[in-house]
Parts: structure tokens; sequence; C-alpha cells
């Protein structure tokens, strides 16, 4: 059985556990290098990217998780976990260190402060029906490079994009019942 | 392109950005340069305050939800989400909260209380509410008005643990009553606890809070943060035992890191060497019963 990890250094990991367990593997916390070993993929979760980016280099795993995407290992990374991934990141005076493996430019807390933070039935690429999604000071993906396919909009701004085995959404599927996306991202395995 | 039909301030946006800092350390500030400390030591959110509670302790009077045009500088100095403390049943500071933009209210023991019966109505607000609780009747009639996350309430400004761990093993040991009783207990269990019945049979079915449980009042060290992580909580708010320690970005970093690593020893130890001095303490017998900020809220 396919064995995935969740970046366990901060934010709603128990959700994406039980999402992947709904999609159909066994997934398991990683918190250290020697656990990220025994991986076949990993989940980089919601929280906040300038905390984990910050966790990541000083506990040794930043490098390591940068190497193994190189190498072609799935990865999928909802909202601070899509920062985590980009390329480079605008609009912001912190930007947190990160992995920079997915070709995107990202834009943080696009949609405004907490009260602005909402849930909105999106049309995703191949979905017969809408996906329930949820944006909490989310970020959004302003740019992307050539390499990129994307699977769904927010009024023209991609919120879920795929580049080979790397999936990034905007929003936390990890937050409804709905395995559908987490089902693509372990289809991709 | 089609505008998309957007829903603000639901349930699940309100409890999901306390999802999104489980794990994480929420620290409290006075002002830009602490929230730029707390920011680069790896705080999830920084909590805006007029006065740590070390302070208010020391120096007494009432205490209000702090300065708005501190507040305004706290919002623009940082990127992670910024909290701020309203009195107890003070709707009105909870309305200016909202309207500079903070992501999260606290409607905060630790202030002067303005309502000695009544606690915020809380679902009038698009802006998510976090609340303090000593046991689990107190969490679910906050829950009850809407609050999207509980801090259990220790006691502020001590630098003593022992408040904080009677309310967290409180809360925690109640659910866990809950979840082995019979349906025809749970009336008398929502009597006992003066909680809404539906909320209690919530519990009782999943065994869990539906809100993140985060901790506070009296947190100082990183192994105090670690103990509260084992005992159960989600999180930690860390108060005056950051900036009234002789050296906050160390001792902040130190907490931050135990918080993530809170069930590896070696890492604490590794963490808690040479972080200066910690916040003098205060022994909870030497605090009279009026004094004790955990005895607010109804």
């Amino acid at each position: 059985m396919l064995k995935v990890g969740v970046l366990a250094l901060q934010g709603d990991v128990r959700e994406h556990l039980s999402a992947l367990d709904a999609a159909g593997v066994s997934p398991r916390p990683v918190k250290r290098a020697d656990e990220l070993a025994g991986v076949d993929a990993m989940v980089l979760p919601g929280g906040e990217s300038t905390t984990i980016g910050k966790l990541l280099d000083r506990f040794g795993l930043l490098e390591p998780l940068r190497d193994r995407a190189a190498d072609g290992m799935p990865l999928y990374g909802t909202c601070a976990g899509l920062i985590l991934m980009a390329r480079d990141i605008v609009g912001a005076h912190v930007s947190p260190r990160r992995l920079g493996v997915l070709d995107v430019v990202v834009r943080r807390n696009a949609y405004g402060r907490q009260v602005d933070s909402f849930e909105a039935d999106l049309e995703v690429t191949g979905f017969d029906e809408p996906f329930r999604a949820v944006f909490i000071r989310a970020p959004s993906i302003e740019e992307v490079g050539q390499d990129v396919e994307v699977l769904a909009t927010v009024e023209g701004t991609a919120v879920l994009v795929r580049q080979g085995s790397l999936l990034a959404s905007s929003f936390h599927p990890e937050m409804t019942s709905d395995a559908r996306i987490h089902e693509l991202f372990v289809n991709t395995i | 392109m089609a505008e998309i039909d957007r829903e603000t301030g639901g349930t699940r946006v309100k409890r999901g950005l306390a999802e999104m800092l489980k794990g994480g350390v929420i620290m409290d500030v006075t002002n830009a340069e602490q929230a730029k400390i707390s920011e680069a030591a790896g705080a999830v959110a920084v909590m805006a305050l007029e006065r740590v509670p070390a302070d208010i302790r020391a120096e007494g009077g009432v205490v209000r939800m702090a300065d708005p045009e501190k507040v305004a500088e706290i919002v623009d100095a940082v990127s992670i989400p910024v909290m701020a403390k309203c009195r107890i049943g003070h709707f009105v500071e909870a309305q200016v909260l909202q309207e500079l933009g903070v992501d999260y209210i606290d409607e905060s023991e630790v202030l002067t209380p303005a309502d000695e019966a009544n606690h915020v109505n809380k679902w009038d607000f698009t802006v998510p509410f976090v609340c303090g609780a000593t046991n689990l009747g107190e969490t679910l009639r906050r829950i009850g008005e809407g609050a999207a996350m509980i801090r259990s309430k220790g006691e502020a400004g001590t630098g003593n643990v022992v408040e904080a761990v009677r309310h967290m093993r409180s809360i925690v040991s109640e659910i866990k009553r809950l979840s082995v009783m019979g349906t025809e207990e749970l009336m008398s269990a929502a009597k006992e606890h003066r909680a809404p019945y539906e909320l209690i049979r919530e519990i009782s079915q999943t065994g869990k809070l539906p809100v993140v449980l985060f901790t506070a009042g009296g947190i100082a060290t990183p192994a105090d943060a670690a103990l509260m992580m084992q005992l159960g909580a989600d999180g930690v708010f860390v108060g005056s035992g950051i900036f009234k320690s002789g050296d906050p970005e160390t001792r902040a970093r130190a907490i931050v890191e135990a918080t993530t690593y809170f069930n590896e020893p070696e890492m604490i130890a590794k963490v808690s060497r040479g972080l200066g001095e910690a916040m003098v303490g205060i022994n909870i017998s030497d605090i009279p019963e009026e004094q004790r900020l955990a005895k607010r809220g109804w």
C-alpha cells in the first residue's frame, strides 16, 4: 500500500490524514527527515507558511523535501503548502523559506483578511459536479509556467494547478468530506 | 469572467482558521515591534492587547481593548493573522476590532468585564471569536454563543502553569466522560454542565469538541508548552511568558519548537538550553480570590 506522509510541523494535519484515509491510502504524520525517507508521497497542509517554512529550515527538512520533489516524489500542497511549493511570492513583506519546486507565482492573503474568507462552488476540470471549496486567508496563483495545468479558477485566477506529479490548491479540500481532490492526488502517485 | 457566489462568515471558515493555527504558538504583543519579533520567531498569530497580563496584575485599573491606533499598526506590521482582545460582553469593542480588520477576536477575562451576566453574541459577527473556559460547561456555553475556538483559561500573568493544567484536564476528562454516557443520561449532563443539550449530544457522539482547543494562562517555558500539548491542547497562547522574560526572541523560538516536537523529550531538552531568565512566577495561593482572572466569565 502507498505510504503518504503529511508534513506535521504545524497546521491542519489531522484533516489531511482523514482525507487521505478516505481516498484509500495509508497516511502518516512526518516531522523528521528520517520519517520523510519512508514515504512515497507528501502532503503539505494548511497552516502558517512563515512558521512551517522556518521549522522546515531549522530542522533540516527543507533540502531533503526539495530533493525528493525534484526526483519526482508526488507532492500536494494546500494554502500554506501551495506557498511553500511556489517558485516566487509577490506582495508580501515576509517571504517564507520554501521549496520553490512549482512554477507559479503566488500572492499571499490575496482575498483579504479573515472577514473575507469564503466558501464557494468551483468547477474543476474532470469533475462532473462542482466542488465546495473553502478559502481561508487564501493565496492566489497569479502566474503559471508553461508546464503548469490550471484545473480550477476563481474569477479568472488559478486556484488549483498541476505540474507533473505536483498538485497545489489555494483552498482546503481537507475541510470538507469531499475526497475527490485527494483522490486526484493519490491517482498520480 | 463569471463572478462566483461567495459565502463569508460561515461556521466552517470561522472554525477553519483556528484549524490552520493548530500545533502553533500565538503570542501576546502590545506594539508592532513585538509583533515582528513574534513573527520572526515562528508565531502562527499574534494577540494585540493594551498591556500583557503580568503588567495588568502589577498596575491594576480598568483594562480595555488596545488603542485602535496600536491595533492598526500591528495589523500592518505582520503577514500572520492578528487577534485582539475585547472585554467580556463589550460588543462595541468587538465591532471596532472587526472594523480594524483583525482576524480573530478574543473575548477575554484578562480585560475588565463590561457585562457581569452576558457575553457577546458572537453569531452576529463575520470575524470569528476565541473565548476562555475553565471546564466543559463554560466551553459549551461559549460555543453556544458562537465562539469558533476555545482556549483553556489558566491564570494569566502568573508564569505558573498549574491552573492551565487544571482547566485542560477538566475539559478533556469531561469530554471523555460524555463519550461513554448513555443517551438517557445526556439531558441530566446538560443540566449539570449548564450547557446546550445539542452540543452535549454532539460531543457524546463524536468524543471531541466541534472547535479547536488551545491552552493559555501561565505558560512560561518550552516544557510548559509541551506539557499542555501532551495533555491534549491543539496549540498554545503565550502572554507575559515571552516579553517578560530575559531574552524574548530566543525564548519565543524555543517555545515554538517545543510545541511542534511536544512528544519528543530529546528535542525539548535541546531547545530549552540557554534561554536566559524565565519570567518571575507567582504562586496561585498568593493571589486573593477576587484578583483571579479565571473567575471572570459566566
